[in-house]
Order: C-alpha cells, then sequence, then structure tokens
C-alpha cells in the first residue's frame, strides 16, 4: 500500500538529529543496496539497512521501532563496501543512542543468567552493555 | 625488542591461552612484550557518534602510559602491541580520531588534568601480527613444522575493518595465510574468513550467533580446512565454546578445532606444550594434534 510522505519541521529535525550524531551525510545514499546484500544479519532485520537509510532521509521516525539498528554489531562490512562511502554503523549508533539518551535501555542486565555471564569473555558482556545500555 | 603490551580483561580471564602462547612465542623470537602499568579497559567497542568524547577518554589514559614507559627508557618502542582484535580496533580508531582533531585530544588532556603529561597523539598502536609480519613469517626458527595441516584463518571484523585500521586489504587479506604457511602447515582459502561471528549478541542472542557460527564452520570444511585459527578472545569463545554446544545437542555436528594463531605458532616454534594452554580450548584440539608428536611435554 503506497504511503503518502508529508516533510514537516519534524521529519526535518529527526533526519538532522541523525545526520548530527552520526555524522554521515544520510542524504547521499543512493539506494544501490550493497549494504543490505552483504550484511551478516539482515535475514533477522525487519527494515533492512539500506531502507533504514531511506526512512532516516525522510525523516521518518518509525525507524526508532525497527529492531535493525539493535542487530546491527559494527561490523563494518558495509562501510567498506558503500560507493557513497557512507558508514553505516554509525548510523545505527545514532539512532541507538537516541533511544539510549531517553534511558530507554533495550536489555535488562538483571535478566541475564549470573551462572551463564560467568562464563562469557568479559569483552562480550562490556560490549553488550556499552551498545544496550545508556 | 621491548614493545608496550596492552592486554585488555579478556586476556586475564576466557583467554589466558591466548596471553601465554604469544608470551612464550614472542620471548622465543626474542621479542619482549612490557605490560603497561595501570592499564584499563579501552572500552571494547568503539563510540560511533560525533559527541561522547568522553568514551575516547579509556584509550588515550593507555597511550599516556606507553609515553611515559618510553620517557622512562623502559621500552624500545613507541608502539602499543595488543593481542585482542577488539582492543586493536577500538585502541585504533581512539587513536586516528587525536591525532586528526587536536581540539578533542585537548579537551580529553583538560579532563586529565591529574596526569604528569598530556597525549601528545605520537604513539601507534600495532596488532601482533603485524609485527611478526614486519619481523619477517620467513625468518621464523620452524623447529616442529605442522605439514599437512590443514588451516583456515579466521579474521573476523575488527582486524580489518574500517579500512584505516584494517592491518591488511580488508577484502582479500593474506597476513594469517601467510603465517600458516611459514609455520608449515597448508593454508585454506574460504569466504568465511571474514563474516561476522556475531561477536557480543552471544550475551542475549546465542542462537542468533549459534547459526553465523555453524555457517563459518561448515565453509571451512567445505573448503578442507581441519582447524581454525583466530586472533580474537570473543570470536574464539562464540566459534569454540557455541560450537561445543552445539555438538552436545546434536550428536552428528563434526566439531572443529579452534586455536589462537599464537598456539599453533608456539607447537611450530618448539615451545612446551604447558606454554600453550591448549586445555583451556572447549573443542578438544589433541586428537588433530597428535600427528605433531614432537610438541614438547606432550604425553
Ligand atoms: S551501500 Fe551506501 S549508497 Fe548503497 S544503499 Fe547502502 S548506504 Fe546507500
Ligand atoms: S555494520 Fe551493521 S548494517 Fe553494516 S553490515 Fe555490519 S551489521 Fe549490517
Amino acid at each position: 500500500m503506497a504511503k503518502k510522505i508529508k516533510f514537516t519541521d519534524k521529519t526535518t529535525k529527526f533526519l538532522e538529529k541523525i545526520m548530527d550524531l552520526s555524522g554521515e551525510q544520510v542524504t547521499l545514499c543512493e539506494q544501490c543496496g550493497t549494504c543490505s546484500g552483504g550484511c551478516p544479519f539482515v535475514e533477522e532485520m525487519d527494515i533492512n539497512p539500506s531502507q533504514i537509510m531511506r526512512l532516516v532521509m525522510l525523516g521518518q521516525e518509525e525507524v526508532m521501532e525497527s529492531q535493525t539498528m539493535w542487530l546491527c554489531a559494527s561490523c563494518y562490512t558495509c562501510t567498506i563496501r558503500c560507493p557513497r562511502k557512507l558508514d553505516l554503523s554509525k548510523v545505527s549508533e545514532a539512532l541507538r543512542q537516541v533511544k539510549l539518551r531517553e534511558a530507554v535501555d533495550n536489555i535488562d542486565i538483571a535478566e541475564i543468567d549470573a551462572a551463564e555471564a560467568v562464563k562469557l569473555p568479559t569483552i562480550a558482556l562490556v560490549g553488550n552493555f556499552r551498545k544496550f545500555t545508556g | 625488542m621491548k614493545i608496550p603490551y596492552f592486554p585488555g580483561c579478556t586476556m586475564k580471564t576466557t583467554a589466558k591461552n591466548f596471553e601465554m602462547s604469544a608470551i612464550a612465542s614472542a620471548k622465543k623470537i626474542g621479542i619482549e612484550f612490557v605490560e603497561i602499568p595501570r592499564w584499563n579497559c579501552c572500552g571494547v567497542v568503539s563510540s560511533l557518534t560525533s559527541d561522547d568524547l568522553m568514551k575516547h577518554l579509556a584509550p588515550v589514559r593507555n597511550f599516556l602510559r606507553v609515553q611515559e614507559m618510553n620517557k622512562a627508557e623502559a621500552v624500545s618502542e613507541n608502539r602499543l602491541l595488543t593481542l585482542c582484535s577488539m582492543c586493536y580496533n577500538t585502541l585504533s580508531l581512539t587513536n586516528n580520531r587525536m591525532k586528526e582533531n587536536a581540539d578533542e585530544l585537548q579537551k580529553i588532556n583538560d579532563f586529565m588534568h591529574r596526569e604528569d603529561e598530556n597525549y601528545a597523539g605520537s604513539v601507534d598502536v600495532v596488532h601482533f601480527l603485524s609485527i611478526l609480519d614486519e619481523w619477517g613469517f620467513d625468518k621464523l626458527k620452524i623447529e616442529n613444522p605442522l605439514k599437512n595441516l590443514k588451516v583456515a584463518s579466521y579474521y573476523g571484523c575488527m582486524l580489518l575493518r574500517p579500512k584505516e585500521v584494517g592491518i591488511d586489504d580488508p577484502e582479500a587479506p593474506q597476513i594469517m595465510e601467510k603465517l600458516v604457511t611459514a609455520m608449515g602447515a597448508e593454508s585454506v582459502e574460504w569466504d568465511a574468513k571474514s563474516r561476522c561471528c556475531g561477536s557480543y549478541h552471544t550475551v542475549k542472542n546465542i542462537d542468533l550467533v549459534k547459526k553465523l557460527v555453524s555457517g563459518i564452520i561448515n565453509d571451512a570444511r567445505e573448503n578442507g580446512a581441519e582447524a581454525i585459527i583466530t586472533s580474537c578472545p570473543l570470536c574464539a569463545f562464540n566459534l569454540d565454546v557455541r560450537q561445543k554446544e552445539m555438538a552436545v545437542k546434536n550428536s552428528d555436528f563434526q566439531t572443529m578445532p579452534i586455536f589462537y594463531f599464537t598456539q599453533l605458532l608456539g607447537i611450530a616454534l618448539g615451545l612446551e606444550k604447558s606454554d600453550l594452554g591448549l586445555e583451556f580450548n572447549a573443542i578438544n584440539p589433541n586428537e588433530i594434534l597428535k600427528k605433531y608428536e614432537k610438541i614438547k611435554g606432550a604425553k
């Protein structure tokens, strides 16, 4: 179903916020799909990485409800392949930070099984907490 | 060569076998790792927003220690050596940002006003693989060649990407393969060598990690590998421990031993078995190592 998109101050503000936080000129994206094609997590994503770029470009805040930014593990595969030299790992980080800075964590540390946690490498835990908690 | 060494948190816990085999191998070659005093966690994952400078403080504090070690002539190198791929990546990204951004570096230095000196941005971060390459793989004294052992080199993400910090060509790396060949083993070419293992998702999304790990192991096997080497304690955990869990659940699953590259290097250099920490590997590596009877101290 076609969706009518209206540009308002709100859409512009959202786009600007993500461009500011990520430092990436999101509007340069040419929608080639290279990022989505090589992303190791794309099968799990509800919205694929190139679609995220398009939605951000259009200032659509609905991307905040997508799981994509939480799945993106900053593997930098798309970063080295994007023909526009855009860094999607930074865009994902910006989206995550918008949520985390509202003090909304994506994981509940209390839910992690302590007996399992002690077996994990320290870098797994610290990395996880840095990406999923504010 | 006396080089400042940043272990990072995991080298002291689940990756003890990496650290002990690396230090022993380096010693045999003539490289001394000098652990930097009062080091702190690098933060593991680099902060990727344009602000949030505070998250870059931790790496800079470690660089300052290297600067001081040089002043005190405690080391012969102004480079900071790491073993862990994640530390390597995070330290390098911050270091680049500081070198390119005098204003940001100034802010961090101002914040650390109780330190004796400012960080001047002069330290370089280097991975042990690059040091070995520079030393010359062909100059390694191989006492126990790993003849006929088919090895797949797994880079994962953090050694190669983004390009600015990668230790080799991000799409077609060869540095580990060169090491494999130098050790007398056979290097296997495969597709999954730089595919993400699922990283820190291993904390809460184990099924996702297992899916990625089985794809990586299958690709290695289809290309004829008998073992995989890595330099990342998180990749090692996912490939080794998560693989073992899959094998326990499914008896048809054929396991593949995972090594830190320094463990195989240690065997090839003729180190004692007690230097290699093989008992800490989850998938038992003894079966495949039986062929190399010369491993000192092995029964
Ligand atoms: S690879 Fe770059 S240009 Fe192509 S769709 Fe992705 S972000 Fe846009
Ligand atoms: S950086 Fe994120 S979006 Fe890009 S390929 Fe990796 S996981 Fe996918």
